[in-house]
């Protein structure tokens, strides 16, 4: 078992706990343990079956997709972590 | 509909921000509470925008790290990382889809529009279960 810490918006969906136990030997594994034990979490880390964008999962510091993406091995002796990057802008510009 | 309770100092700060990344896009943290009566926003923490410097007239963004650290202080303090605020310069302060894409629910969008150098204008926003579209709340400035 693994421990990934929860981002505080989603907190709600995991019964208040800000880490939750998972099981796997990989990313998406984990991540889809995460899920079966919480489905609400699901829509707002996936779309289509595919992590969203702004999601990024950290393992100790590094953002998995600099490594092999879902498919990385976890290193037990590092933490994971889900982290939203936060990203914001206007419509369109305006005359 | 949640409340967002925001004292005037801190809104007066966000503004003073806000105003001075004018023409660009600026923004920073909410931290606060949130309880059955909304949320209570006890601080605020500017947060450099980094997208491409070119961009930043449309655009805001923030580090991944700058979240991570964030939110441990928010922890350890007992307050929660409630929400985010960014400017719209010369527009409307409605999230954009852009917004939308980039939200998660239950964490407060704070989004102020800024004319000519002015704020003018502040809403706050709650993205729905759905994912759908935000729904405005209700802003207590106090």
């Amino acid at each position: 078992m693994t421990s990934i810490k929860i981002p505080t918006p989603l907190r709600g969906y995991t019964g208040g706990n800000i880490k939750v136990e998972v099981s796997g030997d990989t990313i998406g594994a984990a991540l889809d343990d995460l899920v079966a034990q919480y489905p609400e979490l699901e829509p707002h880390l996936f779309n289509e079956g595919k992590l969203r964008n702004f999601i990024n999962i950290y393992m100790g510091d590094e953002d998995v997709r600099g490594l092999d993406g879902l498919d990385t091995t976890i290193d037990r002796s590092v933490s994971l972590r889900i982290i939203p990057s936060i990203a914001g802008g206007i419509h369109t510009r305006e005359a | 509909m949640s409340e967002i309770n925001l004292a005037a100092t801190l809104q007066a700060t966000i503004f003073a921000q806000m105003e001075a990344a004018y023409p660009n896009e600026g923004g920073g943290f909410l931290l606060g509470t949130h309880d059955e009566s909304g949320y209570h926003v006890a601080e605020v923490v500017a947060v450099a925008n980094t997208f491409a410097s070119e961009e930043q007239y449309h655009r805001y963004a923030m580090r991944p790290e700058n979240w991570a650290q964030m939110e441990d202080i928010a922890d350890e303090r007992g307050l929660g990382l409630i929400g985010y605020y960014h400017s719209h310069p010369d527009s409307v302060s409605t999230p954009s889809e852009y917004d939308r894409v980039h939200a998660l629910p239950h964490f407060v969008y704070i989004i102020t529009s800024v004319r000519a150098a002015q704020a003018v204008e502040m809403s706050a926003w709650l993205l729905r279960e759905d994912r759908t579209a935000f729904d405005r709340a209700a802003l207590l400035v106090k």
